[in-house]
């Protein structure tokens, strides 16, 4: 059988037996005294503002910060308990962020709901400003606020909504655990979304490695509207643009084009989960399941955590390691953040933690690029990686920029067929905040210009 | 104490594929090939291919190590592909001080020159081969088989006779030519090792194969149409499975390899048909490396989403 597709791509080890058989267990710290961390910037966009102070009292689900700005999303304690500091802490990308430090209480005693504050019951066109209120955000990583993407500009027609459930990340299995256990609380947060699209159809895309998914949501789905598809096992099929392809045949036009210029919007499985939790019972975003893996892990497991737990009590959770780690992974291996610390809080992006030891962690030097073209023929983007990452490297951004650099997704496919072992993302990361710092310069330049004139 | 963990950008995991593991694929694919040519053309052939490893080992080293003080490159075992290439080319009965010469030449001057492994614009072996067979033509071009000297079936060809030995013959490799170029069969077979594991792509070989087999053909070389001859006489086998697919002189997209492929093989035909020399494989290759870049620049791939008509766009630039 011929499942859709895109062309390129790589056959990374999956690594997800280790998890896959292990159902969701939620992890609720009753003891008191516990801190739990909200940096004030969890998604794409404009960073939030406290909306408590120190030394205030705060339930679970209530709201702590927001912000005005259009491109963002609001956090929410998952704790009862006092707000201790407004402080700088380390986050998973290895920087000190601006947090709200909550002290809980372990009682879980729950703010009022956002449907109370609404007052009746949702109606589609309540749908986007709850999710706006419920500070949902992109869950599968990129953490782009969720009703921006459900506001389209209006010329842009939607004709898809599609539940991305390729989970092509090796080791992550928390998506195929939630289609398993909650096939119709996903169901119905695709049909909620759907509900705000009148004209659009629903489409779940799952990688065919997970045929237990794809039996349960076709045996809950009765909805004509919603599709459920199989894809080719390839990562990284779960790229937006690549699963866009793969099931609308359509390509997303290069940056800064998104998915609803050709008619989609791509809802990860945790958000559209979220999405039901929001409108059915008005609950804000406060937990998220999280792949807790890796082969020194003693017992690997898929946890729902409430956000702002320190790393350190998802690892105790899972009996700790057998073997001293090398590397800590926030995420799966072709695309996580390597931590420096397990001192830091989960946030609404942190979608597994992964731990490596001295036998799968991959520390090769580099050599030099033998022009083999492997990149080439692997890159979905059809860029031209080698090329890109010697540009980078000479410091001719403009070459880098000319070649499509910024179109990478950083998806790592070049870098893990790399013969050599280049540092590849490396460079196109570096080659990427390079070409968008000059251009916030250029345009912090015109707007000068304008302004004297 | 805290956990010291290792910090780096993704990806965290690697495949098997490393320099090093697609150098020893493609010895070990070489390795048939050369037992038989040591079994049909004698013992000095096994002398030929130790000089030419040996002092392409040698001159990297030194290179390196004394002259420009670098990290050894030894490992990735490039050294020891070139030096077995070369060997492959030559005559069995080449004085050994001369497939040296030519070893060091193929390093220092074709690849470490350029700046060592991937740099190189044109194939170390073959260039050092047109080196040699313009230096010394004559022994450059003694072809003995159980002692008696005899002429190539190209030469043969190109003199307008008729092959004398059989097609089994051809095959199997018992013929005069270079040490490693005679067996069609074993070269085939690496080859298809070599495509199998995912070292090579098919396109070179067999598009280069194809083009110049047809074309030889139909150019009336050897005063017929002998598509078959074409491919086991001489080194087209070798060279179009093991020397024109060297990945750093051979172009990186799919449109770019069919190109040059396409253009070994032309070059081939026309060069055994009516240039100075009856084999024409070495310099095609050598000719087709250096229009390498210029390739690889119009064969660029559109970019995922970008517009498919405008050239200048298709590559995400603006």
């Amino acid at each position: 059988m011929n499942l859709p597709t895109f062309l390129g791509g790589v056959h990374p080890p999956e690594g997800k037996t280790l998890s896959e058989g292990k159902a969701i267990e939620t992890l609720r710290p009753t003891s008191s005294g516990q801190m739990f961390v909200y940096p004030l910037s969890q998604h794409i966009g404009a960073p939030c503002a406290p909306v408590v102070a120190k030394g205030d009292r705060v339930l679970a689900g209530q709201k702590i910060a927001d912000t005005e700005a259009f491109v963002s999303a609001p956090i929410y304690s998952a704790v009862s308990g006092t707000v201790k500091d407004i402080a700088l802490k380390l986050q998973v990308a290895g920087k000190f962020e601006d947090c709200i430090i909550i002290e809980s209480d372990g009682t879980y005693e729950k703010a009022p709901s956002l449907i109370d504050e609404l007052g009746h019951k949702p109606q589609p066109s309540d749908y986007v400003k709850l999710i706006r209120d419920a500070g949902i955000v992109g869950l599968g990583g990129a953490c782009f606020p969720t009703h921006v993407k459900l506001r389209p500009p209006k010329d842009k027609p939607i004709k898809w909504v599609i539940v991305n459930a390729a989970e092509c990340e090796p080791y992550l299995t928390c998506d195929n655990r939630i289609m398993l256990e909650e096939p119709d609380a996903l169901l119905k947060g695709l049909e909620y979304a759907l509900a705000i699209f009148p004209e659009a159809e629903g489409v779940i895309g799952i990688e065919n490695n997970k045929p237990e998914a794809i039996k349960t949501l076709t045996e809950h789905n009765k909805n004509p509207k919603i599709k459920i598809q199989p894809l080719t096992v390839k990562y990284p099929q779960g790229a937006e643009k690549m699963l866009i392809k793969a099931i609308t045949g359509q390509e997303v036009p290069l940056v800064p084009a998104l998915p609803a210029d050709v008619g989609c919007i791509v809802l990860n499985v945790q958000t559209t989960w979220q999405i039901f939790r929001t409108i059915e019972y008005g609950e804000p975003i406060t937990t998220r399941v999280i792949t807790v893996t890796g082969d020194i892990v003693a017992s690997p497991k898929n946890l729902r955590v409430p956000l702002g737990i320190s790393v350190k009590e998802l690892l105790d959770a899972c009996g700790g390691f057998t073997e001293e780690p090398v590397k800590l992974l926030a995420g799966g291996p072709m695309m996580g953040l390597a931590m420096r610390s397990i001192d830091v809080p989960v946030v609404k992006g942190t979608g597994g933690l992964l731990a490596l030891g001295k036998k799968s962690a991959y520390l090769a030097e580099e050599s030099a690029c033998i022009r083999c073209g492997k990149c080439v023929e692997v890159c979905p983007m059809h860029l031209e990686p080698t090329l890109l990452d010697h540009a980078v490297r000479q410091r001719d951004y403009e070459t880098f920029e000319g070649h499509g650099g910024m179109n990478c997704i950083e998806c790592g496919s070049c870098a893990f067929m790399c013969p050599a072992s280049r540092h590849l993302v490396q460079s196109y990361k570096a080659g990427k905040d390079h070409v968008n710092q000059e251009r916030r310069k250029a345009a912090a330049k015109a707007k000068e210009k304008a302004e004297a004139k | 104490m805290a956990n010291q963990f290792v910090v780096s950008v993704s990806p965290h995991v690697h495949s098997q594929f490393a320099t090093r593991n697609i150098m020893g694929m493609v010895i070990l694919a070489l390795v048939p090939s050369g037992i038989m040519g040591v079994y049909f053309l004698g013992l000095r052939s096994l002398a030929v291919i130790a000089a030419c490893i040996l002092a392409c080992v040698c001159s990297e080293f030194i290179w390196q190590k004394y002259i420009m003080k670098t990290k050894s490159t030894l490992s990735d075992l490039s050294a020891v592909v070139t030096g077995l290439l070369l060997a492959y080319n030559l005559p069995p009965s080449i004085p050994l001080w001369m497939a040296i010469c030519g070893s060091v030449f193929a390093i220092i001057v074709v690849k470490q020159f350029y700046g060592g492994i991937g740099c190189n614009i044109v194939n170390p072996a073959l260039a050092a081969r047109a080196m040699m067979l313009i230096s010394w033509p004559t022994a450059m071009t003694t072809w003995t088989i159980n002692g008696v000297s005899s002429a190539t079936p190209l030469a043969a060809m190109k003199a307008g006779n008729a092959v004398k030995a059989s097609i089994f013959e051809l095959a199997s490799g018992n013929m005069a030519g270079c040490i490693g170029e005679t067996s069609a069969i074993l070269l085939i077979i690496g080859g298809l090792y070599l495509i199998w594991e995912g070292v090579i792509s098919w396109r070179i070989p067999v598009i280069y194969i194809a083009t110049a087999a047809i074309l030889g053909a139909l150019f009336n070389h050897g005063g017929g149409f002998y598509p078959v001859q074409e491919i086991l006489a001489g080194g087209l086998l070798i060279g179009a499975f093991f020397m024109a697919t060297d990945y750093t002189t051979s172009p990186m997209t799919a449109k770019g390899q069919i190109i040059y492929a396409f253009g070994c093989g032309l070059l081939t035909a026309l060069i055994r048909t009516w240039g100075g020399y009856p084999e024409g494989v070495s310099f095609s290759i050598l000719i087709m490396n250096v229009a390498v870049p210029l390739i690889d620049q119009y064969t660029e791939p559109r970019v995922f989403g970008a517009p498919k008509s405008n050239f200048a766009k298709r590559m995400g630039g603006k």
